[in-house]
């Protein structure tokens, strides 16, 4: 199919919006309101262009405005984009938009990457005619992540369709109307999203701002940045954190068309900024007589190490937040006998079990953007909102495939967005969920169901039975125990299996976050059962953390010691020197259990970033570089293996914990490591000597990779002030740092174009300043990038070699002064770095035990009281909520006071007299000033 | 009139459930809501929109979207009596800015504000669909035509004592 714009032909694709189609084949055609994930409305009237019927009108310039975004392409079809008359229209919307957005570029956070700015640029509007009043709003406080300056609003609409349609946020709405819309909420207020952060990337000029930007700025160009991959969950979504003065300034988006697309969750998006943390260590410290500790050099470090290590009986801990390199050469050093994976010993046996599963099933294992092809959904024991939120937002788009479904009946695109809400209305594809309490997804689920942790098992095994016509657990067996609970278990399963009748892709979503094997297992179950029918199954297990599962690989099938079997070895006073890497064990257990552990251990040595009680329990702590100041492999939930690259060289004595395991290794004069001098070695050594992890050495290019010769560049043409900045010490710009690990440079010179995906480090095209610019980088608009996908796939869909395991499940009961403990996450505070990272430290509330009001009053129990659970010694505040299942007691999970608790345990809870709550911890410095 | 009773009373509540009888969804009845309170309250307070959201089972944000597009639902405290004064092509050019001075002189207010005794307020309004004999206004649910300056006070006043 061909179109001609201009007089020239080009290549068209069926199905594409002629916007969509200009911006692929690089021409400039401005447009506000369109966006290439959420298709268009033609709100904004930008993007303009002359139509002709026929070769004849095209002669004589006869045509009609139409809106390129709302035009389908047609084979044959005549455009103009050029012509006087386009042009002036489109002249003529910027300057009409400008007559009310302010002059405050100079100050604005969002100046140098704005798309209101290349767009006034590429029309060509430079003079202002307009000599009257702007309008003015006040803004609004919004919480503590994103800022509000509504002056700036071209009324595009784009924060509203992200925020309602694709979030399915309900506290942000179009107010007013005419000259005086307003984009806020009802009253000022934190945004209840948990994908706000997003308004940042999606609202085209400075109106919704990121706020720790805005209070310690750099702009874009001046940002330096390197591609990274999240650690605040499994999901492993791509991102460009931005770097100046040695500071992480903001984390932008970077697209995978495979995984997180064009968004982020406000976890990942403004939980990375702990890195700047007063608490990180800058040096080695050895503890003295005092308890205090002195700062040593690596030398003094490594050689305290070594000489600890040389002593022999040594253990250690390594991470399921570190990368695959750091814990496969800290396995190294200790033997795979006497390396514990660091998951806490619950935790162990689930990741373990995820792994075998995804082996085991035959399902797919999707990645995000497949789980939007899903046409029904079953979400298992598994609250995605808050435990892999990106998940979240991906299930809220494939529940919209109905919509797509009923527009295709129609003939409509699917780009033509308002016209398919309007035909779907609240027609959504069946989405089930079972969870011990209610889930922000509920409101566009079919059914949710609120249920014990068992019984969300029997329910995925009853589903995957009535999807296997199996009836031998069918409800007339049940009659016999006449257990009324169990008769509706089995209906509902019915009704599930029922409603799963005409679909033909059935996504199964299930995790570790439920904290029982069983749930898994019949998630597997169900996903499989549908298989067996012919039909397509996904299934996708959650797990905790960013390379949860790379550890799990790393460990698979050969008995790692768990943290109990640990410290009965140190009990019987098997370790010597015990080394602990990046991780906090006092949130893998109970206090008292870990104060053994390093008590019985004679040397403990932790590498961390921060100071934490594990690094205060230490005879030496050792400083080792965060995530966005190292290289690093982490593999996300669906057993992709993504690099991560360091955006900016670590301070002072910092170092990645790979290089300070190497040297360990080299200074014990290790045969293994005498070869290996570049992180690529570790990488390969790794992929050689564990076959599950053969594939990560393809996961980006190695540090010899050559962009056209030359290196990517972190910083981006106009990086300015490189002799400035350091003005204040010398006026001498020193020598940019080299790095001899990758493929990137800590500078501007190089290539940053045509390069893999995985190396792509920041999004700039000539009159391209904003994010918007990313089309340049893709090989189709809104698809692919042009470098090929990043990251690759460790686990292949296969299985079906062993047969899924399936465990039958008790039928649940409390006794009548019992509970069921059940985890319960929350997206700000169960991840222990991010929680601590300014503006989402506002937002973290303390832990608590949650009951419904029934079973509150059956304990005697009341909204506030101070509740101990078991012998668990933390006191913690109870809170009524209905949306709790009976007979369950949710505990914040992932928090110190918490990490003694056992998931799925019957406990009872005593109420503990003169309890005072924790009090909230506002820390928040602009609520005062919010109206200023 | 204007008390800020948070909760709806049965009147609104009977009046709005009737409303949502025929509607496919509960939301769909927002404006019809809107105006049920209005007509109860003179005005929709914060309170009285929360109330509503919360009765429509929508947030109170995408209410309020609804609410302020329409400028006939007053989110602001409005006299017994509110003047719509048409400022259209057709009023304007048969001079209702006199009309606007008038009120000004007469009553003491202009665009958006209420006389002290709470009696009137003035609003302008784009077209009351009576063009042939402006200028025109709205003196609550009645429209006055070929309003003549001179006598707006003594019409107002009148009209102020038949609703006493």
């Amino acid at each position: 199919m061909n179109i001609r714009i201009d007089g020239v032909e080009y290549p068209a694709t069926k199905d594409r919006n002629l916007l969509e189609t200009c911006l692929g084949l690089g021409l400039n055609l401005p447009y506000f309101c369109w966006h290439p994930a959420m298709g268009s409305v033609g709100a904004c009237r930008q993007c303009a262009v002359l139509q002709y019927p026929d070769e004849e009108a095209e002669q004589a310039g006869r045509g009609k405005l139409v809106m390129a975004c709302m035009t389908p392409v047609s084979d044959g079809a005549r455009f103009s984009l050029e012509t006087a008359q386009a042009r002036r229209f489109r002249q003529g919307i910027i300057e009409s938009l400008m007559i009310n957005h302010p002059h405050d570029c100079p100050v604005c956070a969002e100046g140098g990457e704005c798309h209101l700015q290349d767009m006034t640029v590429m029309v060509g509007h430079r003079d202002r005619r307009y000599r009257g009043r702007k309008r003015t709003f006040r803004n609004q406080y919004l919480g503590p992540l994103v800022h509000h300056e509504m002056n700036r609003c071209i009324t595009c609409y784009r924060c509203t369709r992200f925020y309602r349609d694709y979030a399915g946020g309900t506290d942000l709405a179009a107010q007013g109307c005419h000259d005086h819309i307003f984009f806020g909420r009802h009253e000022d207020g934190v945004l209840e999203s948990e994908f706000a952060g997003n308004l940042v990337e999606v609202c085209p000029t400075g109106v919704f701002t990121d706020k720790h930007l805005v209070h310690d700025y750099t702009r874009k160009w001046d940002l330096q940045s390197a591609p990274s991959v999240c650690a605040g969950c499994a999901v492993g979504c791509n991102t460009l954190p931005g770097e100046r003065y040695g500071r992480l300034k903001r984390v932008h988006n970077r697209f995978n068309a495979e995984i997180n697309g064009y968004f982020l969750c406000d976890r990942g998006r403004f939980g990375a900024t702990w890195v700047n943390d007063e608490r990180r260590l800058d040096y080695p410290g050895l503890r003295g007589e005092d308890g205090r500790y002195n700062a040593i050099d690596h030398h003094g470090a490594l050689q305290r190490i070594v000489s600890s290590v040389e002593r022999g009986a040594v253990a250690a801990v390594g991470s399921p937040r570190a990368s695959v390199e750091a814990n496969f050469l800290l396995r190294l050093l200790a033997g795979p006998a006497r390396f514990c994976p660091g998951f806490s010993a619950v935790e162990q046996p689930l990741v373990g079990e995820a792994l075998a599963l995804l082996r085991a099933s035959r399902a797919t294992v999707p990645d995000i953007a497949t789980m939007e092809t899903a046409d029904a959904i079953l979400v298992l024991g598994e609250d995605v909102s808050n435990t892999a939120p990106r998940i979240a937002l991906a299930l809220r788009q494939g529940v919209r495939n109905r919509a797509y479904a009923m527009a295709a009946g129609l003939k409509l695109q699917d780009w033509q967005d308002a016209a398919i809400r309007n035909l779907a209305q609240d027609q959504r594809c069946p989405l089930f969920i079972a969870a011990t309490a209610a889930t922000r997804l509920d409101p566009v689920a079919a059914r949710s169901l609120r249920l014990a942790t068992p019984e969300i098992a029997r329910l995925g095994l009853r589903v995957a039975d009535a999807l296997a016509g199996d009836n031998s657990n069918d409800y007339s067996h049940d009659n016999s125990h006449d257990n009324p609970d169990d008769h509706s278990v089995h209906r509902e399963a019915a009704a599930i299996a029922d409603g799963l009748r005409d679909a033909k892709r059935l996504l199964v979503v299930s995790g570790t976050g439920s904290g029982d094997i069983a749930v898994m297992q019949a998630a597997a179950r169900v996903a499989e059962a549908f298989r067996d029918t012919g039909r397509e199954a996904m299934l996708s297990l959650v797990v905790p953390e960013a390379n949860s599962l790379g550890q799990a690989l790393l460990c698979e099938g050969n008995g790692s010691p768990d943290l109990d079997a640990l410290a009965a070895s140190a009990e019987a006073g098997e370790i010597d020197t015990l080394l602990v890497l990046e991780n906090d064990l006092y949130r893998r257990a109970a206090t008292d259990q870990v104060d053994r552990l390093l008590a019985n251990c004679q040397r403990v040595i932790a590498l961390d970033q921060l100071d934490n009680p594990t690094t205060s329990a230490s005879h030496l702590a050792v400083p080792a570089a965060s995530v966005i100041e190292s290289e690093g492999t982490l593999v996300s939930l669906e057993g992709r293996a993504q690099r991560c690259f360091p955006v900016f060289p670590p301070h002072a004595e910092r170092h990645p914990a790979w290089v300070w395991l190497l040297a360990t290794l080299k200074e014990l004069g290790r045969e293994a490591v005498s070869d290996w001098h570049h992180f690529d070695d570790v990488t390969r050594g790794c992929a050689a000597a564990i076959p599950a992890l053969a594939g990560i050495a393809a996961a980006a290019p190695d540090h010899r990779f050559r962009n056209h010769g030359v290196r990517v560049p972190r910083q981006p043409p106009r990086y300015s002030g490189r002799t400035a900045m350091r003005a204040n010490v010398s006026v001498h710009e020193p020598k940019q740092p080299e790095d001899e690990e990758s493929p990137l440079a800590f500078s501007m010179e190089g290539l940053n174009r045509d390069q893999p995906a995985a190396l792509l480090s920041y999004v700039w095209a000539p009159g391209w300043n904003s994010n918007q610019g990313l089309h340049r980088f893709q090989a189709d608009v809104g698809g692919p990038l042009k470098g090929g996908p990043a990251g690759i796939r460790l686990l292949r869909a296969n299985g079906g070699a062993t047969p899924l395991p399936r465990h039958a499940t008790a039928a649940f009961a409390v006794e009548a002064d019992e509970v069921l403990l059940v985890p319960r996450y929350r997206i700000f505070g169960s991840e222990a770095l991010s929680a601590i990272s300014p503006g989402i430290r506002e937002l973290v509330r303390p832990a608590c035990i949650e009951l419904c009001a029934a079973d509150a009053e059956r304990l005697g129990l009341a909204d506030g009281d101070g509740v101990q659970v078991g012998d668990n010694a933390a006191a913690l505040p109870l809170r009524i909520d209905d949306a709790m299942a009976p007979g369950c007691a949710g505990y914040t999970a992932g928090y110190r006071e918490t990490a003694g608790l056992a998931p799925n345990t019957r406990q009872r809870l005593r109420r503990v007299a003169h309890f005072s709550p924790p009090g909230p911890t506002v820390i928040g410095s602009d609520r005062g000033g919010r109206h200023g | 009139m204007s008390e800020l009773i948070p909760a709806l009373s049965a009147d609104e509540l009977a009046a709005i459930d009737a409303e949502i009888a025929h509607a496919p969804y509960r939301d769909a009845v927002a404006v019809d809501a809107l105006k049920i309170v209005q007509r109860h309250r003179g005005w929709v307070s914060d309170e009285s929109l929360k109330a509503i959201a919360r009765h429509l089972t929508m947030s109170a944000d995408e209410l309020e979207g609804v609410a302020t597009f329409y400028n006939l639902i007053y989110r602001h405290p409005v006299g017994e009596k509110v003047i719509l004064l048409c400022n259209s092509v057709s009023c304007w050019i048969k001079g209702c800015e006199t009309l606007r001075a008038r009120c000004r002189e007469g009553l003491g207010i202009d665009y958006g504000q209420t006389t002290a005794d709470k009696r009137y307020t003035l609003l302008p309004v784009t077209c009351l669909g009576a063009c042939d004999k402006a200028p025109v206004l709205m003196l609550g649910d009645v429209l006055l035509e070929n309003v003549n300056p001179a006598g707006l006070m003594a019409t107002l006043g009148a009209s102020g004592e038949e609703g006493t």
